[in-house]
């Protein structure tokens, strides 16, 4: 009836599925920079997030077209709209890992760094977080979406963690502070990202029941 | 926005001999609100906006039963035909302008109901063209035949002509679909100045039109309404599957 229409909509979906890979593959980049203190893989990241500007663009572009041929309705003009959403808050977790990059070249100088083992978990959640919130909107899994908002909760206690051991660190040693404020920042981001994830599964919520948290859009 | 009720329509079935067009129909229109029908052809949508007018009744075979109140009267009980189709004008889906001149055209309706002095007469002829906003494109020429106007000026002509009689509620049944896209913007927004003193109730093809004009849509299928709700709400979160699949294109 419509094929070519389910084609485009499910080559949207598998571009969402790569560009959030990208985005995974991106923060497991940035975590294995800051334990490894690898400067290559941190500059690698800069290099990486303009593809990951680029996939934006080009989902970006589809979506509009659909838009424009197909003037969707109901559940199809709320999977690309979601879509459209989406895709800046993925963008926006891109730029952080490269955030993350940054802060760690700056670490690769600095002798006898350790970074907070919560950083790692940090990643760990938030990789997750981004998968599952695009595997709920390709699945329609509004269980899935809503198990992404709580888990923000998860990232959030590391957050405040890292917080605590960083300022003992400080306390324990005032020379500290300067690679502490670093920790926090690259914490700080990983915060941002999980932030970013619950963005993307409130979209998906609507995609789904027409209402963005709780509130109907249209 | 008006809660009023103008047409409440209530466990209406109609039968053309043995085919069951309408099914079990109740629905409210609220009054100086716009009203869409869609649905796929041979749904009932054209047949319920006819019988809203008593077009069908009279057809061989029509049996109706059920009621339709406007403004709480039964227009099939004791309501004389001639009064319910002053009240309720009808715009069809290709012009029908006379064979006469323009001004001919606006006065005939008010004629027939007795108006004959010349200063009325002009009064009505041109409020009723400016409400259809086509007053300064004909202004100057009031005495050459209709026939010689373009389509969309036509069907301008046609709603100005249903305007005429001063009704309370306009059908138009697919009052665009002969029009070129320039011609179907104008009367879009006509029909969206015209909601301000009318009851305004749309059967129409063009589902985009629908998003764009009305407040309230109903969705035909087979004779019964499946689904009467906001348009926004309709077109973005459809609760029927039977909805949902002929408003993206996936029926059948």
């Amino acid at each position: 009836m419509r094929n070519k229409f389910d084609q485009e909509l499910s080559n949207m979906h598998d571009d969402l599925i790569s560009m959030a890979a990208m985005v995974e593959t991106a923060i497991s980049r940035a975590v294995e920079a800051l334990k490894y203190r690898d400067a290559s893989l941190a500059k690698l990241l800069q290099e990486k997030d303009h593809e990951i500007d680029q996939k934006e663009r080009a989902i970006e572009s589809s979506c509009l077209k659909l838009l424009l041929q197909q003037q969707p309705v109901a559940r199809d003009l709320r999977e690309i709209s979601t879509a459209l959403k989406m895709i800046t808050d993925l963008e926006r977790i891109g730029d952080l890992a490269e955030d993350i990059g940054e802060v760690t070249l700056f670490l690769c100088d600095t002798p006898g760094y350790h970074a907070p083992k919560q950083l790692s978990y940090m990643a760990e959640a938030t990789i997750r977080m981004v998968r599952d919130s695009i595997d709920s909107f390709v699945a329609k899994d509004l269980k899935k979406a809503h198990s992404v908002i709580e888990y923000d909760d998860v990232v959030d206690k590391l957050f405040n963690e890292t917080r605590s051991e960083l300022i003992g660190r400080i306390h324990e040693s005032i020379t500290e502070a300067e690679q502490a404020m670093d920790s926090m920042m690259i914490a700080k981001y990983f915060e941002r990202i999980g932030d970013h994830a619950v963005n993307i599964s409130e979209w998906v919520e609507f995609s789904i029941t027409g209402t963005h948290k709780n509130i109907r859009v249209i | 926005m008006s809660m009023h009720t103008k047409y409440k329509i209530q466990d209406l079935n109609l039968h053309y001999g043995t085919f069951h067009a309408l099914k079990n129909i109740n629905l409210e229109l609220p009054e100086k609100e716009i009203t869409a029908f869609i649905g796929p052809s041979g749904c009932g949508k054209s047949t319920l906006l006819k019988t809203l007018n008593r077009m069908n009744d009279l057809v061989e075979g029509c049996s109706i039963d059920g009621t339709v109140l406007l403004d709480g009267e039964d227009i099939f009980d004791r309501m004389d035909v001639n009064v319910l189709r002053r009240r309720v004008g009808m715009v069809f889906q290709k012009p029908n302008p006379f064979p006469m001149s323009i001004y001919d055209n606006i006065a005939f309706g008010p004629r027939t109901h007795g108006i004959r002095k010349k200063a009325k007469l002009d009064e009505i002829v041109e409020k009723s063209l400016r409400d259809a906003a086509i007053w300064d494109e004909v202004k100057d020429r009031l005495d050459k035949s209709a026939l010689g106007m373009s389509g969309g000026q036509q069907q301008r002509l046609c709603i100005a002509r249903a305007l005429a009689i001063q009704p309370e509620v306009l059908l138009m049944d697919e009052p665009t679909s002969a029009l070129d896209p320039i011609s179907t913007m104008k009367v879009e927004d006509l029909v969206q100045e015209l909601k301000r003193e009318y009851t305004i109730v749309m059967v129409t093809h063009n589902m985009q039109q629908a998003t764009r004009v009305s407040d309230k849509t109903a969705f035909f299928l087979l004779g019964e309404v499946v689904e009467f709700n906001e348009t926004a709400e309709l077109f973005s979160m459809p609760k029927d599957q039977r909805t949902e699949n002929y408003i993206t294109g996936r029926f059948g």
